[in-house]
């Protein structure tokens, strides 16, 4: 119960419309009990008695409460509407917020789906019970307590009869939560199992597509689907059991009492009327038993759905600000750029085996260093330490000497820019997408970082120019073009720090010597330490790092290091015989210029 | 700042006017196949409805008859009574059991059959309309409303035939009982009538905005998360958070719309019912106390009419849960009512039959070709290209000029506006899918994995390959030694413990695909950029090998591909300016001349 009993303080801030809520729920019960009292009266009474003149009292009695129920009904699902609503996307909101400030290590130790399924499905449910669900559960069993006690009172063998159909219903309910509650954990799983594989197969189509699997995807969603449908039904066929049984129990122990109530009647210790009156009762109480078992089921699911909620929610921040939070806006203070890494040691959560060991690399402010190594070698890695998107294991990471751990985490992500090899694209305007690397850019600016990532020509010729909607909802474009709008984000509003992580691989040669002119030309007070796979990107940097094995094996200029590092001229293609013509060279578009 | 900003409100997935028509074809195609069974059920609708009147009598009896008769010492009738209630209690029992087990094993079929159509409608669909679409906007037509299908299907339907059949059978009892009070509570349906109707349109209103609104919220996260390197690095969460919130917003209030307009609904209908029922009472006073009608019959018709209008709140749940449903059902309709414009042939040709053993690759002609996306410009104005079998291609051009869009109509991801592409002689339009994609292999720009271990994703080349063609393909591509590092070696989850695989590894993957695959013809779309000088090599290298007696188009950004090519083409705006072996080329004075020269020049 402890997941849903976690929601207390958000129930707790609108108590008292919650309670209202709860009152309406109980009246409605009530009423019920009411109306056919007052029919019973008038009936027997004015009627019988044909006595018009009394009729009206009672008739309007009725009509009042019968006004009553109906606008309390209204006023029940009215006044929770806004308030459930609200909940849902409240409760998203801090889903989306913990995952937004949650580690990329963390994120990627996740499938995107399950995610996804929780921010969605899991909270739908959750409004469900919270609308309907846990009302109906705390009045009916308050309904079934009142008759229950007003059986007793009325004859207390009939109190007995329903203390004893308590038993088996008991039974049933514990035998019933378990397997119910396992089973309703998988089935949510597996929706998020459903979303992931949707949210591949649609990823990846263009490889589905040219190899011609959709067919393998088909069966490979055809069976968590299967298994998804396997896991409902055998709900449906919990639910079989339990709902038959709450059913059964409530009628036979009415029939009880119809023969206990007339072996009592001939021993003389109960009256007709008595039987009567507590045949009626019972009636009255199958309803809410029946409905329990409704009941029970939704606040397992949704026990489930705030069980899966909290597992997002609790996930530990690793990678905050030293007070534990994150500032979305700290200041900045004024750096001159020399990034060092000290001794750093980096590995994986779930492996010992170090990516990165003992390394130790300084980049004095505005220089450029290049980063060589072979595929594997961790370079993306130890791009990443940079901004804090992974921290170290060991050692530090300092910025003018201030270990990075202790500054700001969104001051560091102020200082330090980055492209990744992969570019990110939002769905939004070409201009928006750029901006963001320094909001509050002007239109200048923002051409000014196109033109340095050699983008400005295709920007113009985009059919809307800046505004073209780009990213997934937009244009697709190709992976140079996206790179190179990914580029121009990390230069605009000249970082101090620019860590670009083979920013132009799917770009040709001649561009990315572009680039790198503009990038000393137009920034040459950042501090950049930049992926490289290519001499021609290595020449230009003011120093050469070779990673291997987790650590500096190398460093000097790039002809330095030619000289001196056979490991850096097999990278650079330069060690093996004349035909190594697998160096890169100037490419056609530089040709045409 | 003057930057033009979008339109956040651009409605991407608007639907089609017959939209509502269409999604009620839909599901009548869906349940059709459970015809049987829904008689079935229907027929246990009919007995459940049957107990849920009788059960009553019976006690009723037991306490009317039976128990002054015990009292009286003859047993016989009471033991009947309660044993006839005892008996219809446990039919209802078993009715409720065999319905709720057969309702949820058929809505599950139901719903499963669903998700399989769409999965493999949009697989089928062609690369133009993914390009347009989001992921995210798809995944919520299988999730989020998959899921409001499911809860109408699962719990309403049923209940509201029940619902339904319980008023017909009380109704004809209340006409049984007496007619003119009949009347009176048969003049309740005509307000409720309007109220259906005007709230039959409000709530499809409103459950079409919750779908609609949710669908964005879905992909505003699923956008998010796939990006939340560059959301972190850029410190776009205020602003991600504040775009979650509008959307989120508007589908609070979609949905608190949604469920007040269930409160009026349920709340109007209440009262009517209410109201009725004093009129019953009054007129049914008035006309006992004139005579005309007993008083018995006014008690029982009060009796029944609450039974009546109790199925009532049943229905306007049901209702509710059916719009929302309906409103879900028709964005299923409209992806399943998008036709792919690259349509497989209706009746495929196969390519003629190669001698097994002697790979000999297959020639590709593009005759008179034009393309251009939708109504835009012409990409290739007009192509003719003959590529004869077993030759390697490598293409040479600046960005747009018309290379992957070359390559997306030889491996038939779109087809062209005019002319035809053929391969030894078969039209791409004739030729059947599967054929088409064991014959032409692309490797793209990008390299994705599927959840599942490295040997899986390999396999995607050919899932029939054993473990040591597998093992074989990555040997092939340098990566074998990377794998057997990892903590399962190819048993590795790519997504799970020690399964990161970098940009340059994800690449050689792909690689390995090709290798599994043993197409006739390759496309290489721009395919070695994230990988190491070495690595490269090791891969052309190897693709030299591979590439022996196949015929192959390589979209080349380093002339070093171009090494292993038997011809170049050099393309600009779409059109071919130079052709030639890469030695004819060089030795001209064309524009790969002067590119070569620079190159010399430029070796390390």
């Amino acid at each position: 119960m402890r997941p849903l009993l976690r929601f207390w303080p958000d129930l707790r801030s609108r108590i008292g419309v919650y309670i209202l809520v709860l009152v309406l729920t109980l009246l409605a019960n009530g009423i019920q009990l009411v109306v056919p009292m007052i029919t019973g009266y008038i009936i027997d009474g004015p009627i019988a008695h044909r006595d018009l003149s009394a009729l009206w009292l009672p008739v309007l009695g009725v009509l009042a409460i019968g006004v009553a129920e109906a606008v309390g009904m209204w006023a029940r699902r009215m006044i929770v509407a806004p308030v459930v609503s609200g909940w849902e996307i409240m409760w998203r909101s801090r889903l989306f917020d913990r995952l937004q400030y949650t580690s990329v290590a963390i994120h990627d130790s996740w499938e995107s789906g399950q995610l996804l399924s929780r921010a969605v499905n899991d909270l739908s449910q959750m409004r469900r019970f919270f609308a309907f669900g846990l009302p109906f559960l705390l009045s009916t069993p308050i309904v079934i307590l009142v008759g229950t006690v007003m059986l007793s009172i009325l004859q207390p063998v009939f109190g007995l009869i329903m203390i004893a159909m308590a038993v088996p219903t008991i039974v049933s309910v514990s035998i019933f939560e378990r397997r119910y509650r396992e089973t309703s954990r998988r089935s949510q799983d597996t929706i998020g199992e459903i979303t992931t594989e949707v949210e591949e197969s649609i990823q990846g189509i263009r490889i589905l597509k040219s190899f011609g699997r959709s067919p393998w995807a088909a069966e490979r969603f055809s069976l968590v689907s299967q298994k998804f449908k396997g896991l409902e039904i055998r709900k449906a066929k919990l639910d079989s059991w339990f709902w038959s049984v709450l059913l059964l129990l409530p009628t036979l122990a009415q029939a009880a009492i119809v023969g206990v109530g007339t072996w009592g009647v001939v021993q003389g210790w109960t009256t007709i009327g008595t039987v009567v009156a507590g045949v009626t009762i019972s009636m009255v109480l199958r309803m809410p038993i029946e409905m329990l078992g409704f009941l029970l089921a939704d606040a397992l699911m949704s026990l489930t759905a705030a069980t899966r909620y909290w597992e997002v929610i609790d996930i530990r921040h690793d990678i905050t600000d030293t007070d534990g939070s994150v500032d979305d806006d700290p200041d900045v203070g004024s750096y001159r750029g020399a990034l060092e890494f000290d001794s750093v040691d980096f590995h994986f959560a779930d492996t010992d085996r170090l990516t990165l060991h003992g390394l130790d690399l300084r980049i004095e402010p505005g220089q450029t260093l290049a980063l060589v190594g072979a595929t594997g070698s961790g370079k993306t890695t130890l791009a990443s330490l940079v901004p804090r998107l992974q921290d170290v294991t060991a050692g530090a990471v300092r910025i003018d000497g201030v270990d990075i751990r202790d500054m700001p985490v969104n001051e560091l992500r102020h200082l330090v820019s980055v492209s990744f090899e992969d570019p990110i694209l939002f769905s939004a305007s070409v201009a928006e997408n750029v901006e963001m690397g320094a909001p509050g850019s002007d239109e200048d600016e923002i051409w000014t970082a196109l033109e340095i990532a050699s983008a400005k020509d295709f920007v113009s010729r985009l059919p809307e120019g800046l505004g073209t909607r780009v990213g997934e909802q937009g244009l697709s474009l190709s992976g140079g073009q996206r790179q190179r709008l990914a580029l121009a984000r990390a230069v605009i509003g000249r970082p101090r720090i620019l860590v670009l992580d083979d920013p132009l691989s799917a770009v040709d040669v001649d561009t990315e010597d572009r680039v790198q002119r503009a990038l000393r030309e137009i920034l040459p007070d950042s501090t950049t330490l930049i992926i490289a796979h290519r001499p021609s990107t290595a020449a230009l940097a003011d120093v050469v790092a070779v990673l291997d094995e987790g650590r500096i094996a190398a460093l000097g200029t790039h002809e330095q290091l030619l000289e001196s590092s056979p490991l850096y001229r097999e990278l650079m293609g330069a060690s093996a015989k004349a035909e190594a013509h697998t160096t890169d060279a100037h490419s056609w578009e530089g040709g045409r210029r | 700042m003057s930057i033009p900003r979008l339109d956040r409100d651009d409605e991407v997935d608007e639907l089609p006017p017959d939209i509502a028509a269409k999604a009620r074809a839909l599901l009548k195609s869906l349940v059709r196949p459970h015809l049987a069974m829904a008689i079935f059920l229907a027929l246990i609708v009919v007995l459940t409805a049957l107990m849920l009147v009788i059960g009553p009598v019976f006690i009723a009896d037991a306490l009317d008859q039976g128990i002054p008769r015990a009292v009286d010492g003859d047993t016989g009738p009471l033991i009947t009574a309660v044993s006839l209630f005892i008996a219809s209690a446990v039919a209802s029992a078993v009715l409720a059991f065999t319905s709720t087990r057969l309702v949820g094993i058929t809505a599950q079929k139901i719903l499963f059959t669903l998700r399989e159509r769409v999965f493999t409608h949009v697989q089928r669909l062609d690369l133009g309309y993914h390009e347009k679409s989001t992921s995210g906007r798809l995944v919520s037509r299988q999730t989020s409303d998959m899921e409001s299908v499911q809860q109408f299907l699962s719990y309403s339907l049923f209940d509201t035939a029940l619902a339904l059949l319980q008023m017909i059978f009380i109704a004809v009892t209340l006409i049984v009982l007496d007619i003119p009070l009949a009347i009176v509570v048969f003049a309740g349906f005509i307000p409720l009538f309007f109220i259906t109707k005007a709230a039959h349109s409000t709530q499809r209103n409103a459950y079409r905005r919750t779908r609609t609104s949710i669908a964005k919220v879905i992909v505003h996260f699923v956008e998010t998360m796939g990006g939340i390197r560059a959301v972190q690095a850029y410190r776009r969460q205020p602003e991600r958070r504040g775009t979650l919130s509008d959307q989120d917003s508007r589908y609070r209030d979609a949905n608190t719309d949604a469920l007040r307009g269930v409160a009026w609904f349920a709340g109007w209908t209440r009262l009517i019912g209410n109201v009725t029922q004093t009129v019953i009472i009054v007129v049914g006073a008035w006309l006992v106390i004139e005579g005309w009608t007993q008083i018995g019959v006014l008690a029982a018709f009060i009796l029944y009419l609450r039974r009546f209008y109790g199925p009532l709140d049943e229905l306007v749940q049901a209702f509710n849960l059916y719009q929302s449903a309906s409103a879900a059902l028709e964005k299923i309709a409209a992806v399943l009512d998008t036709d792919p414009e690259v349509i497989p042939p209706s009746q495929p040709h196969s390519l003629p039959a190669q001698d097994s053993g002697q790979a000999s690759g297959r020639s590709v002609d593009l005759t008179h070709v034009r393309f251009s996306y939708g109504d835009g410009p012409d990409v290739l104005p007009r192509f003719d290209l003959r590529i004869p079998a077993g030759q390697i291609v490598a293409l040479v051009g600046a960005t747009g000029a018309g290379k992957s869009t070359l390559v997306k109509l030889v491996t038939r991801f779109y087809d062209p506006t005019e002319g035809r592409i053929t391969i030894d002689e078969v039209d791409l339009r004739d030729l059947d899918d599967a054929q088409l994609r064991s014959h032409v292999v692309m490797v793209t720009q990008e390299s994705f994995l599927f959840a599942g271990t490295i040997a899986d994703n390999i396999r995607i080349g050919n899932p029939e390959a054993g473990d040591d063609e597998v093992i074989a393909a990555a040997k092939a591509v340098g990566l074998d030694g990377f794998i057997r590092r990892l903590p399962e070696g190819y048993a590795t989850d790519v997504k799970k413990r020690g399964g990161r695989l970098s940009s340059g590894q994800r690449q050689l993957v792909s690689f390995a695909r090709v290798f599994l695959a043993d197409p006739d013809v390759v496309v290489l779309d721009e395919a070695t950029a994230h990988l190491d000088i070495p690595s490269e090599r090791l891969v052309q290298n190897a693709l030299a090998t591979v590439l022996e007696g196949r015929t192959a188009i390589i979209i080349a950004h380093r002339l070093s591909t171009v090494e292993i090519a038997d011809r170049v083409l050099v393309m600009d705006a779409g059109r071919i300016i130079e052709d030639g072996t890469p030695a004819d080329l060089i030795a001209g004075t064309g524009k790969f001349a002067q590119l070569h020269r620079a190159w010399k020049d430029s070796l390390v």
